[in-house]
Parts: structure tokens; sequence; C-alpha cells
């Protein structure tokens, strides 16, 4: 007696003999009928035609019918939206059913039928269910607001469902304040701006109570909304911490990883130095460890994130390397990811065992695997230098085994090598050489050719070499191409006598044979080169290199603290921003890591820079792998300094500027037209160092005219509207304060075949009260590709509420086509008023007067300007200083500002002459505007 | 000021979950939203053709429009649609508790057992997710809500035509303890432990230990009458510092006393999972030598295992098998075993060995001549050694239960506690 038989119809008149069966008088058949249209439909067979059939059996005592045809309603009732409505009556009868199983039944299946006639008669029974005396209905109807949200949002807001919602937060029973919280949750994300979990130190204390009480599922929303809170300070932060603990315990792997989360993105408000950090960081490895001995599809979730953490905080698993070896019976998934996780912990303590297991792998049947553990040979060698002998003469007995994938990957991580260790270990090359013949991947061969190129000077037949390659020049995959051409010019500079014809060969190859003009221009510049000025190229060509990182592929650190913001999702996963890849990336929030801001005495470390800062000690990154061109044009033309990838495409003008102007003709001016942002994000890090930046003065000063008028800064504008969220219409814009009047100054473009009138504008209540002084005047209509400019007056009069952040504000536009809304964040800056220095005086006083609690400290870096240039750029956008004086060296500036709204803010900048960090202490009473005047003070002085 | 509405067709979870069975095909698809055609499988079954083993399917995939993020349980694949933005652990956790229900309810999770009982499998998947929410996902609470099939219970069901469908609220689904029902009566009170560990380790070629940890866990079997309170204690808790708990236990007792107190729920459970990983605590039973060589340009080569007890704490091991994938290039073996018995599978190349029972007096082996396939060049890699091993009566990291106290009831239960050590991932590199 199996269900097995309902998919034995026959064939012929099978949806008729249904048809027959649900209409019989007897309850029985009716049942075995609906179990075998179901039964249908669980293998995908459509079944919608028996819709009136199947809706006719709804009305029934019998629980399991009922149910039966539920589920079939919620599968077809989209498709046959008119015949769905015969199911209202009943649904909104069983929502006032004495059983409460039955009450949530009706609810939760009404909610999940998209039907916008059924949603109508939806809202009277929901808004009984959430005030229902059972928990379980009002926990199923807390979902359901989620799910008409997402069908009819407007309906859900004019219901006033969202503050019942907001309510439930506070209910007795922990599920229904779980599901409370996951349904906002989910109403939040399509609605990033909105402040629909207003999550104070109350509401998080409802949470945290609710979290040990509810279901593993509950538990997760529950951390994962927590998650989202920003603390006020260290306290806090660890009082959360001590209560999410007990969470790492839990035998859902899934609630484990959502704690994690809690706890790395809180512990960064926690000083190091106090205790509580360490017992933090102890505790954490554990539970990750034991992720490990999940089913594979749970360990390789938690190995892409233990990935994520360990670039985070090395120290939480240091000592734990031997978890990440691999079994041979691993899903290779999960052994690729070990892999990357033992090198990212390899260190001199554990090299010696690190390097014995990957000589094991190295024997491995799976040939990506081995692959990947031969190179992971190479990277030990470069992070570790003690052991970089022990690597090379194991990737030498490695090439001895002729196994070709084998030799090519260790010859790919032999050229790094040589580049991180020069002159050490190039005894090795006559073994290399021996293998170039079976060669046939474009990296190993572009990585022997390096190789032959720069250590020509010790290859005898370092000519024929190069010469064999350039047979086949033009089968060659770019890579190939243009580090033949490199090596070869290379060679020539070193021993010209011999090699002139293989130059002009390779040079005519590139120029005149080739359509790739990566490959003619670089061709041409070194033809140039050679033709104009040998010494030159010989400076330029032969340049000392860079010395290669030790880390290769690290994650940028600002993206490595949003995704640990996303530690358990699918970011993680993926190692990219969900920006980058959720469908129609709709409404995404960037989420940073909370700045460790110390409740007290917060002068006790020096480094309480804002997280999500590069901080200045860390090393330059050079990817060895990843974009080749880039690489090498750095590497080939880069002058002798250790110049950051970022500035690469600086480094490029910088050489053509040493060509001086003979290439104009060649290259054309395109080339030289970057566009100005470009050049500017370039140049504003210091770190590209002195020579560089003088060679290219007179660019850069191109840009540095731009932009700066008299008065407040002026942030360029950006795009605050994308056109497809608008129905065509664009809306860039940005803040400015001139003579004492904010406006907004507004680019309108119409990207739409219609053309636009009847604008007008509207700000929500926001935290200064801005609101606009006069309407939005657009005097003609716009039409399609048009572009208009106005400046909107803005006055602080408007009506007040805090906003999340402090300087949001939300704006809605109306046009002739809809209203579109969107939000943007203002710079404090202009809210600061002209008459806000203070009298030394009162700011003597008013500075001891304000508890120290209240004074947040910052770092500005790379900020390498004199005391007198920051006072002045300060002055202008109406910070004024009150007082100047120098201790030890430094000076110190004390400054007041004062807001629109009368709120005074005293700050303390320190300036030490030579340093280009400099350090600003801010008192207010009112310290949640401190960090917003500290980017204010950043954007000024940067800018 | 109001807010676009805005209609968007996204579920926070799983949007759809269809099972695939080895071969390839797709039996049963359920939605939670909108249908989602099966053509989305194609991705999986893309992915499934390049990991070559069905092992080796990633288990999150993306496609243009959705994710996949999907399991491989007892050759079945439960592959989830995915649309937005979710945290992959919860599905994955979430898929595996499905596996759990169904193997549960019907005694085994494998395609005849899904299509037999497919009505059941449906109301389950429809109590189990709610728009995403799971809903309820603890056996017992479902076992009161849709009751699992027995002969006996459909032979009545059709003459009756009662269902197999709970009308009322179960009640565990809102107490503070979800787990456990109540009214739960016992004629005999009952509560057994099994203490198992298995052990994870990975030997090299010297015999020496490259990494070895004991995955432990206590499996429970509590019959007990009305709402029992349990103390478990144990003899050296210090052993004990990495461990996952089922949501009964209170943790804050453990955290302070070093005792698991809780009341527990009824039926079997798994009451806590822990894991020993400092090195000098994991004895390793077994060792094996071996030698495994390969001529140069010659087509055959040699084999041999055997196989002697280490640190077994005094205690008999049994139930050893040793299975080894040799490589490709092997076309048979032929071995002696001195007990036991063996085969050889020429396609798959997988060795395995039957071993039984170690006596210390004659150390069991395996030995003999291996034929590779003539001409092929001689295989670079060595194989791995799997062993499997079972001692009863022994927790290889030393726990020992203390006692087990009983509050909050009158009656007294029988109590016993049995311990067995296994090998886990057991590992010898050859």
């Amino acid at each position: 007696m199996t269900d097995s038989k309902y998919f034995t119809t026959t064939k012929k008149g099978e949806i008729f003999e249904l048809k027959a069966e649900l209409n019989s008088d007897k309850k029985e058949k009716k049942k075995e009928a609906v179990k075998k249209v179901i039964a249908s439909m669980t293998v995908g067979k459509d079944v919608s035609a028996l819709f009136p059939d199947v809706v006719n059996c709804m009305q029934t005592d019998n629980l399991e019918l009922k149910k039966l045809v539920y589920l079939y309603l919620m599968n077809y009732a989209k498709s046959q939206p008119d015949m769905a409505i015969m199911a209202v009556n009943t649904f909104v009868k069983d929502c006032e059913d004495p059983n409460p199983l039955i009450r949530a039944l009706a609810v939760r299946t009404m909610g999940c039928i998209r039907v916008d006639k059924i949603t109508e008669y939806l809202c009277e029974p929901l808004r009984k269910c959430l005030k229902d005396e059972d928990p379980y209905v009002r926990k199923t109807a807390a979902v359901c607001v989620a799910k008409l949200h997402d069908i009819n949002a407007q309906l859900v807001e004019d219901q006033g469902f969202l503050d019942t919602l907001k309510d439930l937060i506070s209910d007795s029973n922990p599920m229904v304040v779980a599901n409370a919280v996951a349904a906002l949750s989910e109403i939040a994300e399509s609605h990033p701006s909105s402040n629909l979990l207003d999550l104070n130190p109350q509401s998080i204390n409802k949470l945290l109570t609710a979290l040990n009480e509810c279901t593993e599922w509950g538990q997760i929303f529950i951390l994962d909304c927590l998650a989202n809170y920003m603390p006020k300070d260290d306290r806090e932060a660890q009082s959360i911490c001590e209560r999410v603990t007990p969470r790492l315990s839990h035998a859902n792997s899934a609630v484990v990883l959502s704690a994690v989360k809690v706890l790395m993105k809180f512990m960064e408000m926690l000083s190091k130095d106090l205790d509580y950090y360490g017992t933090l960081l102890k505790k954490l490895a554990p539970p990750l460890v034991t992720l490990l001995s999940a089913e594979p599809e749970l360990q390789y979730v938690a190995l892409r994130n233990i990935n994520l953490i360990v670039q985070k905080r090395p120290e939480i698993l240091k000592h734990e390397m031997k978890v990440f070896f691999v079994k041979y019976n691993d899903p290779i998934y999960v052994k690729l990811e070990k892999l990357d996780i033992m090198i990212r912990l390899a260190s001199q303590a554990n090299i010696a065992q690190v390097l014995a297991e990957l000589k094991e792998y190295a024997t491995e049947v799976d040939v990506d695997f081995v692959r990947k553990a031969v190179r992971a040979i190479g990277r030990c060698a470069i992070k570790v230098e003690q052991s970089a002998e022990r690597c090379v003469s194991t990737l030498l007995d490695l090439i001895q085994t002729k196994v070709n994938y084998v030799v090519q990957e260790a010859i790919v991580v032999i050229k790094d090598i040589f580049r991180k260790y020069p002159n050490k270990y190039e005894s090795v090359i006559a073994t290399l050489c021996e293998n170039l013949d079976s060669l046939d991947e474009p990296e190993a061969r572009a990585a022997m050719i390096w190789i032959v190129g720069e250590y020509a000077e010790r290859i005898d037949n370092a000519d024929e070499l190069l010469e064999s390659f350039l047979e086949g020049f033009h089968d060659e995959s770019t890579q190939v191409q243009l580090q033949l051409l490199t090596a070869i010019v290379k060679l020539f500079l070193k021993k010209p006598t011999e090699t002139q014809e293989l130059v002009q060969q390779v040079l005519s190859l590139a120029t005149q044979d080739s359509d790739n003009p990566d490959l003619r221009d670089r061709g041409y510049i070194y033809w140039r080169l050679l033709s104009t000025d040998p010494v030159a190229a010989k400076e330029v060509v032969l340049a000392e290199k860079p010395l290669i990182s030790e880390e290769t592929d690290l994650i940028e650190p600002t993206l490595l603290d949003e995704l640990i913001c996303y530690i358990g999702t699918l970011a993680s996963v993926y190692h990219k921003p969900p920006s980058a890849f959720v469908e129609g990336g709709r409404g995404v929030v960037h989420k940073s890591l909370p700045p460790r801001t110390a409740s007290s005495e917060s002068t006790e470390s020096p480094e309480t820079a804002p997280a999500g800062a590069p901080s200045g000690d860390q090393p330059d990154v050079i990817p060895a792998q990843g974009d080749l061109l880039g690489d090498l044009l750095n590497l080939d033309l880069g002058p002798p300094v250790s110049a950051p990838p970022l500035a690469a495409s600086s480094v490029q003008m910088g050489a053509v500027d040493l060509l001086g102007g003979g290439l104009d003709s060649l290259i054309g001016d395109s080339n030289f037209g970057a566009p100005p942002a470009a050049v500017t994000t370039a140049a504003a890090p210091a770190r590209l160092g002195a020579p560089v930046s003088s060679g290219l003065s007179d660019l850069f000063d191109l840009t540095s005219g731009v932009g700066t008028l008299s008065g407040s800064y002026v942030a360029p504008k950006t795009v605050w509207l994308p056109a497809i969220k608008a129905k065509g219409l664009e809306i860039s814009g940005t803040f400015t304060r001139q003579v004492g009047s904010i406006s907004m100054d507004l680019q309108l473009t119409n990207k739409a075949l219609q053309v636009m009138t009847d604008f007008a504008i509207q700000f929500n209540r926001n935290s200064f009260g801005l609101a606009p002084a006069a309407p939005l005047q657009v005097h003609a209509p716009l039409s399609p590709n048009q572009t208009v400019e106005l400046s909107l007056p803005l006055n602080t009069v408007g009506s007040v509420m805090k906003m999340e952040p402090l300087n949001n504000l939300q704006v809605a536009v109306k046009n002739n086509i809809d209203v579109f809304y969107f939000s943007t964040l203002y710079p404090l800056h202009v809210l600061f008023v002209e008459d806000g220095k203070m009298d030394r005086q009162m700011f003597l006083a008013t500075w001891k007067d304000i508890p120290n609690e209240n004074e947040a400290q910052f770092q500005i870096r790379d900020c390498p300007l004199n005391t007198e240039a920051a006072s002045n750029k300060l002055q202008s956008s109406n910070i004024f200083t009150v007082a100047k004086r120098s201790v030890e060296g430094q000076d110190m500036l004390y400054q007041s500002l004062k807001l629109t709204n009368g709120i005074w803010v005293l700050a303390e900048l320190r300036i030490q002459p030579g340093n280009p960090s400099l350090t600003l202490s801010l008192k207010c009473r009112a310290p949640e505007v401190s960090q917003h005047v500290y980017q204010a003070y950043e954007t000024i002085l940067k800018n | 000021m109001s807010r676009p509405s805005r209609a968007s067709n996204t579920t926070k979870m799983i949007h759809s979950l269809f099972l695939i069975n080895c071969s390839g095909d797709i039996f049963l698809e359920k939605h939670w939203k909108s249908v989602v055609s099966q053509s989305v499988c194609d991705y999986f079954f893309e992915a499934q053709e390049k990991a070559a083993d069905v092992e080796n399917v990633p288990p999150v995939i993306s496609t243009p429009h959705h994710y996949l993020i999907s399991i491989y349980r007892d050759k079945l694949f439960f592959v989830s649609v995915i649309q937005t933005e979710v945290p992959p652990l919860f599905v994955i956790e979430f898929l595996h508790r499905v596996a759990d229900t169904f193997q549960d309810y019907f005694g085994e999770c494998s395609e005849a057992a899904i299509k037999d009982n497919v009505v059941i499998v449906y109301e389950l998947l429809e109590e189990m997710l709610d728009n995403g929410f799971p809903l309820a996902t603890e056996s017992n609470i479902l076992k009161e809500l849709i009751k699992p099939p027995t002969i006996l219970r459909s032979v009545v069901n059709s003459i009756t035509g009662s269902s197999n469908v709970g009308d009322t609220l179960p009640t565990g689904q809102l107490s503070n303890i979800p787990w456990r029902r109540a009214g739960v009566k016992y004629t005999n009170n009952e509560a057994y432990f099994d203490v198992v560990e298995e052990i994870d380790a990975i030997i090299d070629k010297s015999g020496s230990t490259v990494f070895a940890e004991i995955q432990g866990v206590i499996d429970a079997c509590i019959k007990l009458s009305g709402m029992p309170d349990l103390s478990l204690s144990f003899m050296n808790p210090r052993l004990l510092d990495d461990v996952s708990f089922h949501p009964c236990i209170r943790f804050k007792r453990w955290e302070s006393e070093r005792v698991l107190s809780f009341i527990p729920p009824d039926g079997n459970f798994r009451l806590i999972s822990y894991r020993v990983s400092s090195q000098n605590l994991v004895a390793i039973p077994v060792y094996v030598k071996h030698s495994i060589s390969f001529k140069e340009n010659s087509s055959c080569g040699r084999f041999d295992i055997t196989i002697g007890p280490k640190q077994n704490m005094g205690k008999t091991i049994e139930g050893i098998t040793v299975t080894v994938h040799m490589p490709k290039v092997v076309l048979n073996m032929n071995l002696t075993p001195t007990q036991g018995s063996y085969t050889f599978d020429p396609v798959t190349k997988v060795l395995a060995w039957d071993v039984g029972k170690i006596t210390p007096q004659k150390l069991p082996s395996l030995k003999g001549l291996v034929n590779l396939q003539s001409g092929a060049p001689k295989p670079e890699e060595n194989p791995s050694l799997n062993i499997q091993f079972k001692i009863q009566q022994l927790a290889i990291s030393g726990l020992k239960v203390n006692r087990l106290d009983m509050y909050g009831e009158k009656y007294k239960p029988f109590k016993g506690v049995k311990y067995v050590t296994k090998a886990g991932k057991f590992q010898v590199r050859t």
C-alpha cells in the first residue's frame, strides 16, 4: 500500500479520469484522487487543468485533504487567478477556526498565493492573526507579513502591518520574536535605507534573551540581525560578545558561523590589550575546526569563510595547521580550499610539516590538485625565507619526475622565487633549460622566457633558446609574445654584439606583423628607446625590479573588511561583495566593520584609526598571478621604486615622460588623455614615491586646479539615481556651501525616449532639518538626451528626525512619468556655519566641561600638509583655529566649528612635521556627530 | 513620505527543491513559491559532468538567475534553487535535515522510499519550510503533525478513512522545550547512552602520525515518562573542551560545573559531539607494515601489508577492513591473505580486504603480485590505505561517564552506558 500506485495511472484520459474521481461523492475516493494529483505535481506534470475540481474539495473537515488542496493551490493559483477567488471564502472562514493549527495553515497558505485579488482579502484575517492568542498563529502571521510585503509593499505599509511586526519583537514567545526578526530583516533588505529594524540597546537586549530560547533557525535570524547592529562602545560590544559566545557550541553549523560573524565584527571594537580579547580569540578556534569534521558540503562553505578569517586574524588558527591536511578521499573542492589555507597559515614554525605534506600531494592523481600543490611549494618559498632552499630542491625533485604538468607548474613558481631572491638559486637554470621542449602551456613558456631573458648573461646559448621560440611567434599567446619581446630586448642590452639581428627580427614581428595593439605599442616603445638613447634604454629595461610580496592573491583590505561582515553568506563563498553578483543588485548596502571607539580614556592607543582604511604599514601587494600584462609593464618599465600596482597607469605615463615627446606621433595623443580622475587617484596616495611624483608634477598640475573654488570644499557630482531605476531619469549631484547658504547642485539627464516635465522635489525628515528653500525649477521640458544643471537652495528649518547614518537624506523626485526615491549622504561640512569661531576662554572652559567619554580620536593618514596649509584649508570650510601651540616638535591646532542646529564641536588637531598622519581629537556634547565631522575633516584636508 | 511599492519575486531562502538520482533523473520537485522550470538543473548536470565523480560536484553553483546549493546523500542529490543572498550553511544544514527526516520516517533515504511515500514527503516539505523560514524540523514535532507510515496504519487508514495528518497543534512546538512532547508514558523507563569515538588519522610512510584527532559523540536513547530532568557527569570532563551541544543542554551548568544538565527529547537523539585533538591524547590502536613496489619497465609489482595492534589498551580490535585505491595501470592482483578474504575490482581498481579481528599471536597479512598494464610507465602515485576497525567497550580518549541523576520524576529508570571506538577517516600513506 504505497504511494507509488499514484504514479501508475493509465496514460489514456488520465486527467479525465482524475476529474471524475475528484467529483466523486465518496470522501475517500476524493482524497485518493487529490493524492494522485499531488503525485503528478511532484514530478513536474502539469495538472493545472483540474483546478476547479480540486478547489471544490477544499471545504472539508478532513485536515489532510485540506492540506493537500492547499498544496495544490499554492502551486497553481498564479496561473488561474480568477478561479483562485473561489477559494477566498474558505480561507477567511478557516482563519476563524477554533483550531489554531487551521488558523495558522489558512493564513500561511493565503500568503503564498500571489494573486492580487486574494491579497486584498488577506488583510483582515492577517491583522487578527498577528494578535492571535496562540503564539503558533502569531509566528506564522509574522512570516506572512514578509510574504505580503513581497507581493504588495504599499499595502503592508498602509495597513500598518510593519508597526505590528515591530511590536512582535517584544513578544513573550521567543519563536514569535525570531520570526518577527526574520520577517523584518527580509523586508529591510529591499529597503536598505529604512529604519525598520531600529536596533537600540533595549531591543538588542530582547533579541539576546530570545536567542537563548528559540529554535536553531530562529537563532540564525537573530544572530544575522545582531551583526548589523553598531554597539555604541567597546563595553557594549564586549557584553554582546559574551552573550553570543555560547552559540559557538551549537550543533547546527549555520548557527555557529553566524555567531562567528557577530564576534568577528564586534571584536573590531575591542582593544587588543583587553584580557577578554585574548579569551575570545581562543574561543573562536575550536568551533571553526569542528566545522571541518562535518559533511563535505558544510566543510566547503566553512573553508571559504575560514579563508577570510585567516586573512583578517591569522592568530586565531595559527596552531591548527594540521586540521587542514588533506585526506586523499576528500572531494576535490575541499582539497583545493584546504591547500589555500595551509599556505596562508605557513610560517617558520610549521614549514617543515607543510612542505612534507605538499610534496606528498604533488604525487596525487588529481591534476588540478597536483598543480596547486606545486604552486603552493613556490608560495611557501616566497613566504618563509628560511624554507626557500628546501622548497627549491623539492621543486627540482619534482621536475625530475618529468610529469609534464608538474614541470610546467614548477617552472612558473621558480620564476617567482628568482624574483624574490635574486642571485641566489640561479644554479638551477641549467636544469630548467633541459625541460624547455616539454613546455606547452603559455604561462610556463612565458615564465621560462622571462628566466632566459633575465639571466641572459649567464646562459651561454640564451640567443639560441630565444630564437627557437621566435620561429612560431605568431602562434604564441599574447602573454608569451610580450614576454619574448622583452626578453630579447634584455638579451640585446646585455650582449649587443651577437644579437642585433634577433632584436630587429622580434621588433619587426611585434610592430609590423602583429595586429595586437598591446604588442605593437610595446614594440614601438622599445624600438624608439633603443634607437634614441640606448643608455636610457638600459636603465629602463634592466632596472631593478620591485620585490614581489610575500602573500599572493590576498584580498584587498577594504574588501576583506566588507566580506567579514558577510561571513556565512554567498558573498563569503564567492569572496565578492553582494553588490557584485546578487541579481539586479537591488538595495544592497555596503557593510563595514565598526570603528574602534573606546568608551573612556581614548588616548591609550594610538591605533584608533577606523578600520577599513588600509593601514599604512601593510605591505604593498603585487599580485604574482593575475593580470600579467599589468604585471609585466610594471616589471619592465617601472622606474626604480617599489611602486604599488594601483600606480600602474601613472608609472606607464612616467615612462612615457622619460622618453620625451618623440613618441607622440607613434602613440597618438589619446594615450595621454587618461581621465583626470584616474590620475588623481593614482597621485593621491603618497606611496608613489618622490622621484616619480616630481617627474610627473606637470601632468598632475592639470588636475589640481580643477574643482576647488573659494569657499567650502565641493565634492564632484556623483550619480544619486541611476537611469535604470527611474525610468530613464538620471540624477547626479553634490552639496555646496557658499557664503552662508547651502545648496544642492543637481544635474538631471533624460535618458528615456519621452519628454519629461513637471519636476518637483521633496525631502524626508532628516537629522538636521534640511529642506528645499525653493521649488525645483526646471524651466523647459527636458527632452530625450538633454541634461540640465541647476542649483536648489536649501535651508535647515525642515522637520527633524534622526537618521541612520546621521547624514542620510531621503529624497523624492517627481516628474510627469512617476515618483522616484533615492537617498544620499551629505558631507557634514555644508552645515558648518560661518560664525563657528569660539572665543579662547570659552573654548578652554567648554573643552573641560565636556566629559571625557565624549572624546573621540581619529587618524587622518597620508595627508602631508603643514600646519599653515591645513589651517587655511579648514578655515575656508568654516573650521576655525582658535589657538595654536607647539609641543615637542608637534603642532597642536585647537579648532571649533558650529553646526546649523547650534551644536558646537571642539577639535584638537596634532600635526607632526614629516609625518603624513594627523591625529584628530574631537569633543562634542553630541558625540554621534564626531564620526561625520572626522569624515568632513578628512575630505577637506585631502582635497 | 511613502515608499515605492515594488513587486519582486524573491524568497529569503529555498525557492525550489529537486531530488535527483544517480542516473540524472529528477524524480521529485517542490516549489515554495512560483514554479521554477526543471531546466535550471541543466547547470547542475553540467557541473556534475565536469566533476567526473559524483562526490566532487561543487555544493554551490551559480547560474545566470539562480544559485544551486546541493548536497549528496545516500546516492541522491538534493538540489535547492536560491534566488537571493542567503547563508549557504543554512540551506545545506536544512537539506541534511530533510534527508534525516526521510531516513527517520521511511527507514531509508532512497528514491524508492521517497516515491512510495510521495504524499507524506510533500506534506513534510510543506511543514518544514514556509516562505523560506523553517517551521518545524524537530523529528518529534513533525511526527505529531504527520504520522510516519506503518503497514498497520496504512491498512487501518484505508479501511476507516482516517488520515495520517495530526489535527492538533504539537505540544512541543511552542513551549520553551520544543524538542519534547508532553504526556510521554512508558511502562519500562530507560535511559541509554552510547559513547562513540572515531579516530581520524593520517599516518605517513614511516609509521609516524602526521595528524590525528578523535571525533566523539554521545548518542542517547531515552524512553522516560513525564518531564524528566537529567544530569550526566563525567569522571574526566576536562577532556571535553571542544563540544557541540543538542539545544536541550543548559550551557550555563556546563560552563560552571561541567555537568550535562537537560530535559531530554523523547527517543533517539545526539546529545553532544566533541573533538579531542591534542596529539598525545589520541592513541593509534593499529599499525600497518607495508611494502608496495612497482618495478621499472616490467609489468608487475609486489604488494605486502601486515597489520598489528599498537596502543589498543588491551582490548580486541575487530571488524578490520583495508581498502586501497590502486593506480589506474593496475590490471589485477594475485594475493594471499593469512586470514579473511579480499576482492579486487579491476574496473574501479579498488582492493578490499576484510580482515576480521587481530590475534596477536599471528598477525594478519596480505601479500602477492600486482599485474600492471604492459608498456605503461610505472605509476607515480603511491596508493593510500584506508583502514576500518572497531574496539568494543573502550572510548579511546579515556572519557568515562561518572553518573546519571534524574530529577522531576519519581520512578527509577534503567540506565546504561556503552562505549565503542572506531576508525573514522584513518589513512596510511605508503
